[in-house]
């Protein structure tokens, strides 16, 4: 049996846990606990504290795990373990959080220190009235516009499908790429 | 789709750049503690400002720019006040009293003090109306940003957020490939020179810190200003295809090319047909 691993990052409450809920065919095994800080619990009930992880059987021979990072950054120590050997890397952002821009970048910065993989970046919770256009948000991230920069709904499978999609076509890109 | 949010989590530097990059027209609400402050845009260029309820027409900014004195002010005021901005600019001009370039320069000095007061807000809220525009009495000025971005973040002091802007030092960066950044009309420091000449995708923030003897702080600073003026980017030291390779490898299965994009091709289709 082959597996391979993709990594769902972001900042606190980006959307991740329901992400890969959406695609994956066992229930997501989440750690989630209950969150202890006032600030934090503004925003959500429970976070994750160690990781998530979802599984897609593609046939007989191979499994895809997705792993969602913890969000909170005093679990960062376990990005590193979590970003090893994966083939590559989804970042999330809350499109109506403008406050956790800049902590996403930071994110994608370290991921890409740790593993020169493929990556794309998924707008979540664009189908709400108070979400930054893409536009604005690629300036604000400070993306590039080669880096794919993508609308999505966490609890809708066919963004977050579109999302992974995404993700594969990177990769094979660079594989192609690295081949000339 | 909204444009708003908060001034602790979202700089004024900040807010510039992204309207100078996403070249915006519209005008940008800021709500301080004490004052509203609303700077217009045109194409991503500074237009307009007004803080507060303090008095911006053309006469008040003339006179605090030392271009007409006290009684000349309250002539204007007394005998002219139903004349337009453009209108008042147009008899001055035309009675030879000031040229059109002393008019934009009081107006451009106006406009970016506003800023530069702006920039000390940390407390507040913001957003951002598209397309909206000072009435059309006003004059409006075209002023490029970067310089005023690169101020704004010259003022950025914190090494905690300078830390989160700039997490490794270990990348490298490059100029943008952006027509309207221009970098001989920038107004760089020295410092700020020096660093750009060793700017290429093959030297690390590290190496170029150490080159011009400079400590984290003053090199992150240095390049903060440059990210946000939109002048550079940051990317993966140049040589790294082996790395990549070697990052491939280790999360594939298959060692083989071929093999390899197959099993990409696998997971395509698997997550097509969820």
């Amino acid at each position: 049996m082959q597996t391979v691993k993709m990594v769902v990052t972001g900042p606190f409450s980006a959307g991740k846990t329901e992400f890969i809920r959406s695609v994956s065919e066992i229930d997501v095994v989440s750690t989630e606990r209950k969150i202890t800080g006032d600030s934090e619990r503004t925003v959500k009930q429970a976070t994750t504290v160690a990781m998530d992880f979802g599984r897609i059987t593609v046939d007989e021979d191979l499994v895809l795990y997705l792993f969602g990072t913890p969000g909170q950054k005093r679990f960062d120590f376990m990005w590193e373990i979590l970003s090893e050997g994966m083939l590559g890397f989804i970042v999330m952002v809350d499109s109506t959080r403008p406050e956790t821009f800049r902590e996403a970048r930071s994110i994608l910065e370290t991921f890409r220190a740790y593993a020169p993989t493929p990556y794309v970046v998924a707008a979540n919770k664009q189908d709400a009235s108070e979400a930054w256009e893409l536009e604005d948000m690629r300036h604000a991230l400070r993306l590039d516009s080669k880096v794919k920069l993508l609308p999505c709904v966490a609890t809708d499978k066919n963004t977050v499908k579109n999302v992974l999609l995404e993700l594969l076509y990177s990769i094979l890109a660079e594989m192609e790429t690295s081949e000339k | 789709m909204a444009l708003r949010g908060n001034l602790r989590d979202f700089t004024v530097t900040q807010l510039l750049n992204l309207i100078n990059l996403a070249n915006k027209t519209g005008t940008l609400l800021v709500e301080g503690p004490n004052e509203v402050a609303r700077i217009a845009f045109r194409d991503g260029k500074l237009a307009y400002a007004q803080l507060g309820q303090e008095d911006n027409r053309l006469a008040a900014i003339l006179h605090r720019a030392n271009r007409l004195t006290t009684g000349q002010l309250r002539v204007i005021q007394m005998r002219a006040s139903s004349l337009s901005d453009k209108e008042l600019g147009l008899s001055l001009i035309n009675a030879n009293y000031l040229t059109q370039e002393d008019v934009l320069n009081a107006l451009h000095a106006y406009f970016t003090d506003i800023i530069r007061r702006l920039f000390a807000w940390v407390e507040g809220t913001f957003h951002f109306e598209n397309e909206m525009l000072p009435p059309e009495d006003r004059i409006t000025v075209r002023l490029d940003l970067e310089n005023l971005i690169i101020e704004g973040a010259r003022q950025l002091r914190e090494f905690e957020q300078l830390q989160d802007e700039i997490p490794s030092l270990d990348m490298a960066l490059r100029f943008t490939e952006r027509p309207g950044a221009n970098l001989q009309k920038m107004n760089l420091s020295v410092e700020e020179w020096r660093v750009v000449s060793y700017i290429s995708p093959r030297n690390t923030i590290q190496q170029i810190a150490a080159a011009c003897k400079m400590n984290d702080m003053e090199i992150r600073r240095i390049i903060y200003g440059l990210l946000q003026a939109g002048l550079v980017e940051v990317v993966r030291i140049e040589n790294v295809p082996a790395a990549v390779e070697k990052a491939r490898a280790a999360a594939m299965p298959a060692q083989n090319k071929e093999e390899q994009k197959s099993l990409v091709n696998r997971l395509i289709s698997r997550i097509r047909s969820i």
